[in-house]
């Protein structure tokens, strides 16, 4: 058994290996985007597993699902939203005969650091009637991942592991054990299992309905799920999942008598450890990181005398993390203290733009193409651009979900509201920008839409754009977008004035313009000349 | 023995490798070890913080307390009152004085260092000039690391050799540097009345 300090995320990507994954795909979305950097890192040095960045979540689910139908394992890594964009192959794929071992891993945001919403995966999971595995440190990220392959073999579903940002980018020592080989290739045996006419779908729910008392009789058994009763203590009880156990722990050794403690790492729910814990207490504490998922189901089973104490009932924070000290209030321990500032006003400081980003010379572009008294849409995307938001740029208006800005700029200029103008990111273009500029394109729609061209996906540390950007003006002339009306424009500096002219014409013409303005991201040109220099040093520990 | 550390900063000042060095020198002394990061949005010029931690028995929390960090570590003056709240009332606040004034509603500087004279136990140091001093302008971070070092639960020659494995492959010029940094740090901090 050997040693290594890892991320969260790491160690999830190191079980995989492990489990004999063929393949991984992924779209980068913190906090999941270093699973797909370790792997990736992996098959530099040792050739494999095959491991590819796509187009968008949807892509990178069914490219992971082809290799299950042809026997091997694959694995798919997404943030909790892209989970959203991957929903349609993603919840089918719960009805077909999964043949080699297809697990998705979900990285939920709580807190909110680098996302539009706080969505708990597990719900999804549910609603797919699949198995969902929550690990509580780096160790169990690697072990779960590992598992999660077997049970998805085991029961012929994929199985999700869900983590959260607080684990996927923290480090810890992970104890590794033997890796196992990779499975042969080995086709579906039953293709009308994979065919989801009507006719087949309807048999595969059911089967699949039928195998949900294994995959509870599974949860029940597993040593993830854990309960202790406490022989003296009579009156609270403790749920935990995932990581809040960690943070319970925390404050245990403060309690006066230690309480029952049912943990929760394996789902579907373990009802009859629950129905345990419940009979033996007053009153239960539930901590969960995300929503107020077990509670709410609680709530439905369990005997009105006992009081459930939650996120619903309000003793625990409804929005944000967990950590150690949100949840001393529902313990009935006293507030922590720290020392304070007194009577000094602290500003915040928020994340902006590096100096000099293109994205910046973009923006100044626009800006100057508006005539001051005219009143303009601007939508904008998810990327860094995202913060033109913010000032001194306040140049966008929306940013809603990864390549919304140009059917929302659409829907705005179908509804009068004019002019209309789209920014939106090379890789969010091509993510999911493109289908709605071939509505734009098929209608012909009076509006704008700039795609900001920094050669890379920036906001999560510079991996490559799916398509070479060159290629950018080609696809949308291919899409059929008029010649006339498409334009390539350097965002430099010294261009500003140049390509505000450009944009102000552009702005004025009735229909449908795209204009891309290119200039490569500052830290990925940094990060070449770096490396060009010489090896960095990473921000890895050191191995022991 | 339980030791937790915040490491404060601006995204981009290298608040991670400087947690990086004393973590990787704790576990190699036995200790176990955890530390969070940050990634993403929040790295491009906005606050940054880590959590470290230190411990002789395994440790639960990713996240540290309220008012239990022994000390607060930061790249920067106003960043390092941030996170007041976690340091314990006889933990130490080492900041380097050195302002990153990326906001345009930056606060007086004096009034900023007279709030850190406040804290009971402090030590400030102008980590680049320090740096300057010994001719490597970049090496601001390894300075606070030598600041810093006085009161780490690891030993001063375990934090070099981890100094100079991480510069390593950049070459024996860069680790000398680096090193250089780290006594300077260590040295300046020592004349101070946080001691
Ligand atoms: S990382 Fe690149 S794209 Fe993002 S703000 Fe900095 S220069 Fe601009």
């Amino acid at each position: 058994m050997t040693q290594k300090v890892l991320l969260g995320d790491e160690a999830v990507a190191l079980g995989a290996i492990d489990a004999g994954i063929h393949a991984a795909y992924a779209y980068p979305g913190t906090p999941s985007t270093e699973i797909l950097e370790y792997l990736l890192a992996h098959k530099q040095k040792h050739n494999k597993p095959f491991a590819a960045w796509c187009a968008n979540e949807k892509t990178s689910y069914e490219e992971a699902l082809g290799v299950s139908f042809a026997g091997r394992r694959a694995m798919v890594s997404m943030k909790h939203v892209g989970l959203n964009v991957a929903a349609d192959p993603f919840i089918n794929s719960a009805l077909v005969t999964i043949n080699g071992g297809l697990v998705v891993v979900s990285a939920d945001d709580p807190g909110m650091h680098s996302s539009q919403n706080e969505q708990d995966s597990r719900y999804y999971a549910d609603f797919a009637h699949i198995v969902c595995l929550e690990p509580a440190n780096q160790q169990e990220a690697y072990e779960m991942t590992r598992e999660a392959f077997d049970v998805s073999e085991r029961f012929h579903i994929p199985v999700m592991v869900r983590i959260v940002t607080r684990l996927a980018h923290s480090r810890s020592v992970v104890n590794v054990s033997e890796p196992r080989a990779e499975s042969p290739l080995s086709r579906a045996d039953s293709p009308a299992s994979w065919i989801l006419l009507p006719v087949n779908a309807r048999r595969q729910w059911h089967k699949l309905l039928e195998t949900q008392k294994d995959l509870l009789d599974y949860s029940e058994r597993s040593a993830y799920n854990s309960l202790r009763l406490s022989k003296d203590n009579n009156e609270l009880g403790v749920i935990t999942t995932g990581i809040a156990k960690n943070y319970y722990l925390e404050n245990l050794s403060e309690l006066d008598s230690e309480p029952s403690h049912l943990h929760i790492g394996v789902y579907p729910l373990p009802v009859e450890k629950i129905r345990k814990l419940v009979s033996h207490v007053k009153r239960v504490l539930i901590l969960e990181e995300g929503y107020p998922y077990l509670e709410r189901y609680l709530r439905g089973i369990i005997e009105p005398a006992v009081r459930i104490q939650g996120k619903l009932s309000g003793e625990v924070p409804r929005e944000g993390e967990l950590t150690p000290d949100n949840i001393r209030n529902a313990l009935d321990l006293p507030p922590h203290r720290g020392l304070e500032l007194s009577g000094f006003a602290l500003p915040n400081r928020p994340p902006r733009l590096c100096t000099g980003c293109p994205h910046a010379d973009s923006f100044h572009a626009i800006k100057g193409a508006v005539d001051a008294n005219e009143s303009v849409f601007m939508a904008s995307d998810i990327g860094c651009y995202s913060l033109g938001a913010l000032p001194p740029y306040s140049a966008i208006e929306t940013c809603v979900c990864m390549g919304a800005s140009i059917g929302m700029a659409k829907g705005a200029s179908d509804a009068g509201l004019r002019p209309a103008i789209a920014t939106i990111g090379d890789s969010t273009f091509l993510h999911s920008g493109v289908t709605a500029l071939m509505d734009c394109i098929a209608a012909d729609t009076d509006m704008t839409v700039i795609i900001l061209d920094n050669e890379t996906v920036g906001m999560t540390g510079g991996q490559p754009t799916i398509l070479p950007d060159s290629r950018l003006e080609s696809v949308v002339l291919g899409l059929g977008a008029k010649p006339e009306h498409v334009y390539v424009l350097s965002a430099h500096p010294k261009q500003n004035e140049r390509n505000a002219e450009i944009i102000h014409q552009e702005i004025n013409y009735n229909g449908l313009s795209v204009i891309i303005t290119v200039r490569e991201c500052l830290e990925t040109l940094r990060r070449k000349k770096r490396d060009k220099q010489a090896e960095p040093a990473g921000s890895e520990l050191v191995a022991v | 023995m339980k030791y937790d550390i915040i490491m404060a900063g601006v995204g981009g000042q290298g608040a991670l490798s400087v947690s990086s060095i004393i973590a990787s020198s704790a576990m190699s002394e036995g200790f176990y070890v955890k530390q969070s990061e940050l990634h993403g949005m929040s790295q491009r010029g906005g606050a940054v913080v880590a959590h470290l931690r230190i411990s002789d028995k395994p440790i639960s929390s990713d996240m540290i307390p309220v008012g239990a960090a022994s000390m607060i570590l930061s790249m920067e003056p106003l960043e390092s009152l941030r996170y007041l709240a976690y340091l314990s009332a006889d933990g130490m606040l080492v900041t380097s004085t050195d302002p990153m004034k990326n906001i345009a509603n930056y606060p007086d500087l004096g009034e900023v260092l007279r709030q850190i004279e406040l804290t009971p136990h402090h030590v400030m140091l102008d980590s680049d000039q320090v740096a300057k001093k010994t001719g490597s302008a970049h090496s601001g971070n390894m300075v606070m690391v030598g600041a810093a070092s006085h009161f780490l639960p690891v030993r001063a020659e375990t934090i070099e050799k981890f100094i100079s494995q991480m510069f390593a492959r950049k070459g024996e010029k860069v680790v000398t540097a680096n090193l250089k940094a780290y006594h300077a740090g260590r040295l300046a901090a020592e004349g101070s009345p946080g001691l």
